[in-house]
């Protein structure tokens, strides 16, 4: 290990520490990390957007293009420019342009993607045989049919969920728990390998006693 | 007894931490590996790689940053020690920008395991703000979005980059995900350019992807710890995730012996608190 990996790996052990401080109560070493963490995370964001975004997409297209092709980004230049006015209040309004430029544009890429990408291939993918010969496929599919119906029920709020209606209702909200359930057994399990993750660095990187 | 229940509802919750981080530590030093078979949806993963002939284009897009490393930087580098076993070709790129130091540090200490050089066996291709119009554009032609690669070399230059200008070109894609930018990829990369895409996710992440393997949307799924484990196994290389393993088994049955004990401990104080 060279001198600068054995230094960044004290740093970064130091922080660590810092951080799990919080476990036993809010200190001043845990604010010190956060503190460099939303800093440096903050420089490195504005680094990237330089080089990787406006630099060469911007600044060095308007010098190396010609005609139509460097006109055009006057285009995002003045949005760019609009968006900058909402830290001057009087002309704030103005960044509204490039806001709604940018939710006209996120909205129509997303309910493209949601129907051709989502909804279109679930439905046909939901679209199962009930008996299939065989009795394990067979069950997960009426399960996979029957979840799917009853949650949509749960979400029909047009008529009051009573009688037969009600009882879908009960069953999709059922599958629903069922599916949190797994998702916050998920989660578990990532925060956990998170914490692996520290006590490995920690143990084998840092002090090598593993 | 009822003192006991009483008291197990007001336990200290820096206890429960001891406990976790005991729960945690201890399997480290005593260097136990359970042993696991790989779930089905990883193997069909492995599968989609392994099948692929020499010589074929996997894009990996990192789009996870440092606080999912300990799930994905594993999984990350057992995926490339299969691509680069196999001799297939890496292009890198990713939609998280405080992520792709973590791709890079894998692809080139994989790299110079397998003897692989820059520009001809693999590319890293850096980051381009836009998401969804990034994976459109990329579509038609990756140059209208990385027409340089991450050091500013112009992908031309670069003699892998020669014949890969689309999808088309791609034979596989495989997308790391700590967030939402998987849903892009199917959405947009599979849903209308038909590009086969293995997600390997996040266990925060996984669960919400299934339902793309069940409608064929893509052709693996890897989650978690677990997932980079189950890898690690497949390509008989056993990392940091598989060492992992015994004290994840080990928390896991702590958390349940917790929720197991303070569902008792309620159900118990709340029946002795009942007025008579």
């Amino acid at each position: 290990m060279s001198g600068m990996d054995l230094l960044f790996t004290w740093i970064a052990a130091g922080l660590t520490l810092a951080i799990f401080s919080f476990l036993y109560r809010d200190n001043p070493f845990y604010k010190f990390a956060e503190h460099i963490y939303v800093g440096s995370a903050a420089a490195y964001w504005f680094i990237y957007l330089w080089f990787f975004d406006v630099k060469p997409k911007l600044i060095d297209a308007w010098i190396s293009n010609t005609g139509f092709e460097r006109y055009i980004l006057i285009v995002p230049a003045f949005l760019s420019f609009l968006m900058l006015l909402r830290f001057i209040p009087k002309v704030a309004w103005l960044s509204r342009w490039a806001i709604a430029f940018t939710v006209g544009m996120g909205a129509g890429l997303g309910i493209t993607g949601a129907i051709q990408g989502y909804i279109v291939p679930q439905v046909k993918a939901g679209m199962l045989p009930l008996w299939t010969g065989q009795w394990g496929n067979s069950l997960n599919y009426i399960i996979l049919v029957v979840s799917t119906v009853t949650t949509l029920v749960y979400f029909f709020f047009s008529k009051e969920h009573k009688g037969g209606l009600g009882f879908l209702a009960k069953v999709g909200i059922m599958f629903i728990m069922i599916a949190f359930g797994a998702s916050f057994g998920s989660t578990i399990m990532a925060r956990i390998s998170l914490l692996i993750g520290r006590l490995y660095f920690l143990f084998h990187d840092w002090l090598h006693l593993v | 007894m009822r003192n006991f229940w009483e008291q197990l509802g007001k336990i200290d919750r820096r206890i429960v931490y001891l406990f976790v981080f005991l729960g945690a530590s201890a399997p480290l030093f005593l260097h136990v590996v359970p042993k696991f078979k790989a779930s089905p949806e990883v193997v069909q993963a492995y599968q989609a790689i392994d099948e692929l002939p020499a010589g074929s284009v996997v894009l990996f897009s990192i789009d996870y940053d440092a606080a999912s490393m300990p799930e994905l930087q594993p999984l990350l580098e057992a995926m490339l020690t299969h691509v680069f076993r196999k001799d297939l070709k890496v292009l890198m790129m990713g939609h998280w920008p405080l992520g792709l130091p973590l791709g890079q540090i894998a692809l080139e200490k994989m790299a110079k395991r397998y003897n692989k050089k820059y520009g001809e066996d693999y590319v890293f291709l850096g980051y381009r703000p836009g998401l969804a119009a990034v994976i459109l554009n990329m579509g038609k032609e990756i140059r209208t979005v990385f027409n340089v690669d991450y050091k500013g070399t112009p992908l031309d230059s670069l003699p892998l980059m020669r014949n890969i200008h689309n999808y088309n070109d791609i034979a596989l894609l495989v997308g790391f995900e700590a967030g939402a930018v998987g849903d892009y990829w199917v959405q947009f990369a599979q849903a209308r350019f038909q590009q086969k895409i293995i997600l390997a996710a996040t266990a925060v992440v996984w669960p919400d992807l299934y339902p793309y393997l069940q409608a064929h949307q893509i052709v693996g799924l890897i989650g978690g710890l677990r997932g980079a484990a189950d890898y690690e196994v497949l390509v008989n290389q056993p990392g940091s995730a598989s060492t992992g393993m015994a004290s994840q088994t080990v928390v896991h049955i702590l958390i349940v012996v917790f929720i197991l004990l303070g569902n008792l401990g309620y159900y118990f104080t709340r029946t002795w608190r009942k007025p008579t």
